[in-house]
């Protein structure tokens, strides 16, 4: 299959990425015996970053999938088109990774129905192939190929859970807002702004974190906190840079809206 | 400026008055007036004097009129001098000629409140409207009664009016007429402030942020800006008048004022939160330190100094709190107490907390400027403890102490930092305090109230559908265990009917539940129907058209009821209906036999509870049979011993009711109402009044998923249990078939 345009697929510069722990290591090493990972953390708190940032160090392409309930098998696979000269087939982007050698990262994939994250089993085990049963292709993956799924376990409903067998294909690694000092640190470069207002944006994400569970279902992610970084570069007043992109998106609870707006207030003094 | 002889004796004619001690104090009010009110207000107020002097009340009420009017005209305009000596005219033309004095008393601190003369108007028509719809008379005696509430009402008004506004007052007088009118005793201790309904509704009509309407807001600011999680404790301080209670924290909870009004600017609910604040950076910050070592002057400073430095460690850690802190700290003037006269201790350290929080003081005294550096170099080292800004208090002290600190003349003023707590938490005690020493007369025990035995009285609002407003805490409803009788009646009455029972049980099963329904034909389903698709394959190869609906699919089809049987016990049930020979009560006992065995057959949450009602303070709920329960002997005994009396207060037993229903879980809970007549009670005069009630009672059910169905065995319901009950009920005419009706409508409720 020479027609794939390879480079579409790879991470030319450098992202981003501040080290937590010890995950580069644990990554790379999982990738060295190519064992399929699964990555969990609550949602903006750098998970798609850390793969991308992954490829880049791997050099690998990337290609990423970001899951949904209407998905099906098929979207995954591949499917026959109809044209003028009859039927054609088209890879779905799980084939095109497997072919290729790509790192295949299937975003948020408990929002896709259990029955379908089936076809990826096959993969994920020693037998490392992709059956194209409506081909009748047996598809070896390339050497290169690598799996990596994610999912943020807070909000789902029980409903949406991985079946066990899927689970038990993959290793895992969990993912959390970074430790105060560090995240300012992230927002101040990723925002490029001061390290003192990006201080304040993480205690205030705090604050909002410590909401969790008591109407807020996930607190303020470190996206949010850049998002206001951003707005604040853009001449906004950090009080209404706040209130726009870290209370209002959150949350439709007047009193929670109203002890987040306290908060600005009294963060920013 | 002195007046002169020849004009006193000028305004002297002016006033015509013939009371001997006038002349004493004439001059005084004369030169009073002479500064304040022009020379028609004079005139105007000499006149409404002399209007005062008439109404034969004696020397009292022309003495508080000149004392106090120059001063209302002063401030509201020289109309209110005539405006208020006519209103003393009418009401000495009415038979409340006692209400005068406390009326003329207030007026000046009423009119300081209300602030504008249309403002007084509206005073003083409410004034007149009350007193005229609480004068009675009564007929064939030739003779009226003065109100009663009048005087207590006016003598309560300066502190009403701190309280309430106008149309609050309005609210708050206008419910004590509509209840107390008839009761002279009630009346007086409603409008003087003595009963709990009269606080409550108070409290209804206060401005300001009330605490009940934004706990959840502050629970939510302590979470997230302190991750704690207190229990907080709501007082009032709308009824101490001596002292003041003070916000403070123990191991069980943090007390808060139940309301804050906007003050400095700052808004209810952020006062709460800077209190909060503060409280929180004590549990953050502070340790208890011993008492016995200080004085209660070092004391006091340190607990100065404590608040000063666990506040400037909360600004560190949220710098918008400063500004919330000075808006509310006071701001003493320097030089306004009096070393010499008045003890300044309290001055001193209000001046130096305020020092402490803003930098931009503009205090000179060394002393203070001293401290306040050494307390920010401490606080700047960081890690300064309490036991290190104690030992800063303590020299504080030594350096500032005057002699006159130890009079009892304290300076008060600005000095009251209404957002910090008393600081009871940051002291140990080694010793106990100073009462082992004190031989004074052992406390006089009281003699202690008979228990009651049973639970405590539970209150419930009731509607009044005349104003749309509840009567808060208005019933007071006792829950106890109904008394047991023999069960082996209850056996024998179920044998009597044991034909029926055959048939309701034939019912009874077809209605038990099934976990799983098959529903089959289903063009998508869950699974294939391979019944109907091997058909449709046949269909489909010998050329028919196939039936698409080949799959099936299941559902759940569980009971998740609870079930509360209301009885009505009252009087009425004694009776015999027309075409029976047994009573009501006898039927209703073999209906709810009948209809607890099935319930109980058919596995159904089920209770039984009966009601009736002797006056708003006593409303008797008994329990016959619990949720819990089975239907074993004790609740057949129970049942068994079910008798009638008193009357029917339906929506106070609704409520109790429902409270029980609404914490069990199930899908549908269903409360059956069995009554023989409308709700009605000895101390309702208005017919309307209770059924009003129980109708908003049912309303309120239906709001939480309650519903509620009523079983009537009135032949003439159809009057009343339309307005009660909307369309949920049933009026069952031939009552002896009451056995037989109950089950039977019970299954059909819940098919």
């Amino acid at each position: 299959m020479s027609d794939i345009d390879i480079d579409q697929y790879t991470i030319n510069t450098e992202p981003f990425y501040e080290e937590q722990g010890n995950e580069v290591t644990l990554y790379t090493a999982a990738y060295a015996s190519r064992l399929p990972v699964m990555i969990k953390g609550p949602t903006g708190c750098g998970k798609s970053r850390f793969i991308e940032y992954m490829a880049w160090k791997l050099k690998k392409p990337l290609i990423t999938v970001a899951c949904n309930e209407d998905m099906t098998a098929s979207d995954l696979v591949g499917r026959y088109l109809l044209d003028a000269d009859g039927t054609r087939w088209l890879d779905g982007p799980l084939t095109v990774a497997a072919r290729i050698g790509a790192i295949c990262y299937l975003d948020e994939i408990v929002e896709a129905r259990q029955d379908t994250t089936v076809v990826i089993h096959p993969l994920t085990d020693h037998r490392r192939n992709l059956p194209l049963d409506k081909k009748g292709e047996l598809l070896e993956a390339h050497v290169d190929f690598q799996l990596v799924i994610s999912y943020n376990p807070g909000y789902q409903s029980l409903m949406k859970d991985l079946k066990q067998s899927t689970k038990q294909r993959f290793t895992g690694m969990d993912f959390d807002y970074p430790s105060a000092q560090l995240e300012a640190g992230i927002v101040a470069k990723e925002a490029a702004i001061d390290i003192e207002t990006a201080t304040k944006l993480v205690k205030l994400g705090e604050t909002a974190r410590n909401l969790k569970g008591h109407g807020l279902d996930e607190g303020i992610s470190t996206r949010l906190m850049v998002y206001a970084a951003s707005l604040i570069n853009q001449g906004i007043t950090p009080t209404d840079a706040c209130r726009m992109a870290m209370a209002r998106p959150i949350t439709d609870d007047a009193d929670i809206r109203s002890t987040l707006d306290h908060a600005i207030d009294a963060v920013f003094a | 400026m002195k007046i002169s002889e020849a004009e006193l004796e000028d305004y002297r004619e002016q006033l015509h008055c013939g009371f001997k001690d006038l002349d004493e104090v004439f001059g005084d009010c004369m030169e009073e007036a002479d500064v304040r009110l022009t020379s028609a207000g004079i005139k105007d107020y000499l006149e409404g004097a002399s209007l005062v002097c008439k109404i034969g009340r004696g020397f009292e009420p022309v003495l508080v009129y000149l004392e106090e009017m120059p001063q209302v005209a002063s401030q509201l305009g020289e109309s209110v001098l005539s405006l208020v000596s006519d209103t003393v005219w009418k009401i000495s033309r009415s038979p409340n000629g006692k209400s005068i004095p406390p009326f003329l008393q207030s007026i000046s601190e009423v009119a300081r409140r209300l602030g504008s003369e249309v403002q007084l108007r509206h005073y003083i028509d409410l004034m007149l409207d009350m007193m005229e719809r609480t004068t009675g008379s009564i007929h064939g005696f030739h003779t009226t009664i003065p109100s009663p509430g009048l005087p207590c009402l006016l003598n309560q008004m300066p502190y009403l009016l701190s309280r309430i506004s106008l149309e609050g007052l309005k609210n708050w007088i206008d419910y004590g007429i509509r209840n107390y009118s008839t009761h002279p005793d009630r009346q007086i201790d409603y409008f003087s402030l003595q009963t709990a309904d009269s606080r409550a509704i108070l409290q209804r009509e206060r401005h300001g942020t009330l605490f009940m309407e934004n706990e959840r807001k502050l629970d939510l600011y302590m979470k997230a800006l302190w991750q704690s999680k207190p229990c907080l404790v709501p007082y009032s301080d709308a009824f101490d008048e001596l002292r003041k209670p003070v916000p403070y924290y123990d191991h069980v909870g943090i007390r808060v004022p139940d309301v804050y009004d906007v003050r400095a600017g700052i808004a209810g609910i952020n006062r709460y939160r800077a209190l909060l604040a503060h409280i929180a950076a004590h549990q953050r910050w502070t340790t208890a330190i011993i008492a016995d070592n200080y004085s209660p002057f070092q004391r006091i400073a340190i607990e100065a100094f404590e608040d000063s430095r666990v506040e400037y460690l909360a600004m560190q850690e949220y710098p918008g709190l400063r500004k919330l802190f000075l808006a509310l700290h006071p701001v003493p003037a320097e030089d306004d107490c009096k070393p010499m006269e008045e003890s300044c201790i309290r001055h001193r350290l209000a001046m130096l907390s305020y020092a402490m929080l803003n930098p931009e003081h503009t205090y000179r005294n060394p002393d203070i400027l001293e401290s306040v550096g050494e307390f920010h170099a401490a606080m700047r080292a960081g890690n300064a403890t309490t036991a290190d800004v104690a030992r800063l208090a303590v020299s504080f002290i030594a350096r500032t102490r005057r002699q006159a600190d130890q009079l009892p003349n304290v300076y008060f003023k600005d000095t009251v930092v209404d957002y910090r707590d008393d600081n009871r938490h940051m002291w140990k005690f080694i010793e106990e305090g100073d009462e082992e020493e004190a031989f004074e007369d052992e406390r006089k025990v009281q003699p202690e109230e008979k228990e009651f035995d049973g639970l405590p009285p539970r209150h419930y609002r009731e509607w009044d559908y005349t104003t749309s407003t509840y009567r808060p805490d208005w019933v007071s409803l006792y829950e106890s265990l109904h008394p047991g009788g023999n069960a082996a009646n209850i056996d024998a009455l179920l044998a009597r009917h044991e034909a029926l029972a055959k048939r309701l049980k034939q019912v009874l099963d077809m209605l038990k539940p099934q976990q799983f329904v098959r529903i089959r034909y289903q063009e998508e389903g869950s699974e294939l129907d391979l019944d109907v698709a091997i058909r449709s394959l046949i269909d489909f190869k010998s050329g028919t058209t196939p039936d698409p609906r080949i799959n099936m699919s299941h559902r759940h089809d569980g009971r998740d009821i609870a079930v509360l049987l209301l009885l009505d016990l009252s009087a009425s049930l004694a009776g015999t209906p027309d075409g029976s020979e047994q009573t009501l009560l006898q039927l209703s006992r073999e209906a709810v036999a009948l209809l607890a065995w099935a319930i109980e057959h058919l596995g159904d949450a089920f209770a039984i509870a009966g009601f009736s009602s002797n006056t708003r303070h006593e409303v008797r709920y008994q329990h016959i049979k619990g949720f819990a329960e089975s239907w074993n002997d004790d609740v057949k005994a129970r049942l068994a011993a079910i008798e009638a009396g008193y009357s029917t207060r339906m929506g106070a037993a609704l409520r109790h009711a429902a409270h029980y229903l609404g914490a069990r879980r199930a899908d549908k809970k269903l409360l059956l109402v069995l009554t023989d007549g409308e709700p009605s009670d000895i101390d309702a005069a208005d017919d309307r009044q209770l059924i009003e009630d129980a109708h908003k009672a049912v309303q309120e059910l239906d709001r939480e998923g309650i519903y509620t169905y009523c079983i009537n065995l009135d032949p003439n319901a159809d009057d009343y249990v339309k307005d009660i009950f909307g369309k949920q009920y049933l009026v069952i005419d031939r009552v002896e078939r009451l056995p037989e009706k109950l089950p039977r409508l019970f299954m059909a409720l819940t098919k």
